[in-house]
């Protein structure tokens, strides 16, 4: 067996652990809260009173306008000068979180946009409330549209957890410059890291894909094209 | 009875309707015609109150409803809402629901009935405009004319006071108009209460007992659709008529009486 791949294989084992453990869980969890964050910031911006959409604009425009590092050094390495000290996964989370809420704000508010006018006009005149409306007729077309942009900022964000590095979390990319501190292979073991991600992105993709299928088929377009 | 009164509407410094008063009796048919921009479409739309005029008053029912320049009371608008059914010019029927599933919403959403009371009332409803087979098609398999029927039996499910319909033939090529036309006529024919924004002479001929001509946000005439057509009272009504080509229908067009 080469040396290279022998290399790879015994650290297969610490690089995927630290994925499982660390680069996945950060990755579901900031992106779920962090869509909830985006979905209530983008209701905020569509319908809400003018100084909670003032706030809104201020929260996406300062964290779009910064760099994401930067935003987690603030909260790791800087909070616990004003007394909030956090232990790292969680500092990351929260850094993530708030970036991934700022990003998907803008999609969720785009697709909701754009659902026509005549929508909410068809259910409000069978009695429909606003809430009701938004949630059996807007949300549901929105949902489709929205699926491909926020698919692009979850792939994004499974590569952006390599960022916790910085701020010591265990994950894969920071097993990785572990492994190399030891065994001085660092083009071997880095592209192995990198052959993780991909894994991971493509899964991701997969998904996408038969996410996208399911939307279609449940609302007749795909029948309606063939 | 549905009654405007006064009613005034303006977008920004376009007054839209100038105290326009309209009465339909319960089981008659009443078209609004007039050019584009007249005001027909505005005046549906406050019935069921997708706009709030700023002043005037709307009789539905028991319902009463005083305009004062702030938006009514969100329990008005509900109850306003029930009473009425609204039919768009684009259909606009919910693209991610099937058939069935569009004319069952109201019930299930609104009215909180039971799933199978209302998958019954909607299918009875889907019969009603011939397309009970195409229940669990979606819309984007229906053609034109069929969405525009689905969309009459979705404005049908809560059994309105009245069903508003806003221009539902001027999307369609004649063809597909006529199959909603006859649905109209059939509807007209049991007996339910109907205001329809039109430009189709035929729709309007064929169905309507009351025809009121708008222009610029006032009523020009308002008579008897056989009277108003033939034999219209105004100037302004003539020549509108003439234009519409209504003296060339007329002879196969039979007006509705009440």
């Amino acid at each position: 067996m080469p040396y290279w791949l022998d290399l790879m294989l015994q650290s297969l084992g610490p690089l995927l652990w630290a994925g499982l453990v660390f680069t996945v869980p950060l990755t579901l969890l900031s992106f779920a809260l962090g869509l909830t964050l985006g979905f209530l910031t983008a209701l905020a911006r569509l319908y809400g009173p003018r100084p909670l959409v003032a706030l809104a604009r201020f929260y996406v425009w300062i964290i779009r306008g910064t760099p994401l590092l930067v935003q987690l050094f603030v909260i790791f390495y800087g909070l616990p000068s004003v007394g909030i000290l956090l232990d790292a996964f969680p500092a990351a989370l929260i850094g993530f979180t708030i970036n991934v809420g700022a990003y998907t704000s803008e999609i969720v508010r785009a697709v909701i946009a754009s659902i026509p006018r005549g929508q909410w006009e068809a259910s409000y005149s069978i009695g429909m409330s606003w809430s009701q409306a938004l949630r059996r007729t807007v949300l549901p077309q929105a949902a489709r549209v929205a699926v491909p942009p926020l698919s692009n900022s979850f792939i994004s964000l499974v590569k952006d957890t390599s960022l916790a590095a910085a701020v010591t979390v265990p994950e894969l990319f920071q097993a990785a410059q572990r492994i190399v501190a030891t065994t001085y292979e660092p083009l071997i073991i880095y592209i192995e890291a990198a052959l993780i991600y991909l894994a991971l992105s493509s899964v991701l993709s997969a998904l996408q894909d038969r996410l996208e299928r399911h939307l279609a088929r449940s609302s007749g377009t795909l029948e309606a094209a063939a | 009875m549905i009654r405007l009164t006064d009613i005034v509407k303006r977008f920004g410094d376009l007054e839209v309707l100038r105290r326009v008063n309209v009465s339909v009796r319960e089981g008659s048919v009443t078209a609004l015609i007039g050019p584009s921009g007249s005001g027909k479409s505005t005046l549906l739309r406050c019935v069921n109150l997708l706009e709030f005029p700023e002043a005037g008053e709307l009789v539905l029912g028991e319902e009463t409803v005083r305009f004062t320049g702030r938006p009514p009371e969100r329990e008005t608008i509900r109850r306003v809402r029930r009473q009425t059914g609204m039919v768009f010019q684009n259909f606009q029927l919910f693209p991610h629901r099937t058939a069935l599933g569009n004319v069952m919403e109201s019930l299930v959403v609104v009215l909180k009935w039971p799933e199978a009371q209302a998958r019954a009332r909607a299918l009875e409803l889907l019969e009603k405009v011939g397309l009970a087979h195409k229940a669990d098609a979606f819309p984007a398999q229906l053609s034109g004319g069929q969405q525009q029927r689905v969309a009459i039996a979705r404005a049908l499910a809560s059994s309105p006071r009245v069903l508003l319909c806003d221009e539902p033939t001027s999307a369609l090529d004649p063809e597909l108009a006529l199959e909603v036309v006859e649905v109209l006529a059939q509807l007209a024919r049991e007996g339910s209460t109907m205001m329809i924004a039109t430009h189709d002479l035929r729709l309007a001929a064929s169905v309507a007992h009351e025809a009121v001509l708008l222009e610029a946000g006032e009523v020009v005439e308002s008579a008897p659709a056989r009277e108003l057509f033939t034999n219209p009272k105004h100037e302004r009504t003539r020549r509108f008529i003439s234009t519409l080509g209504i003296d060339a229908q007329l002879p196969e067009a039979r007006c509705a009486t009440p």
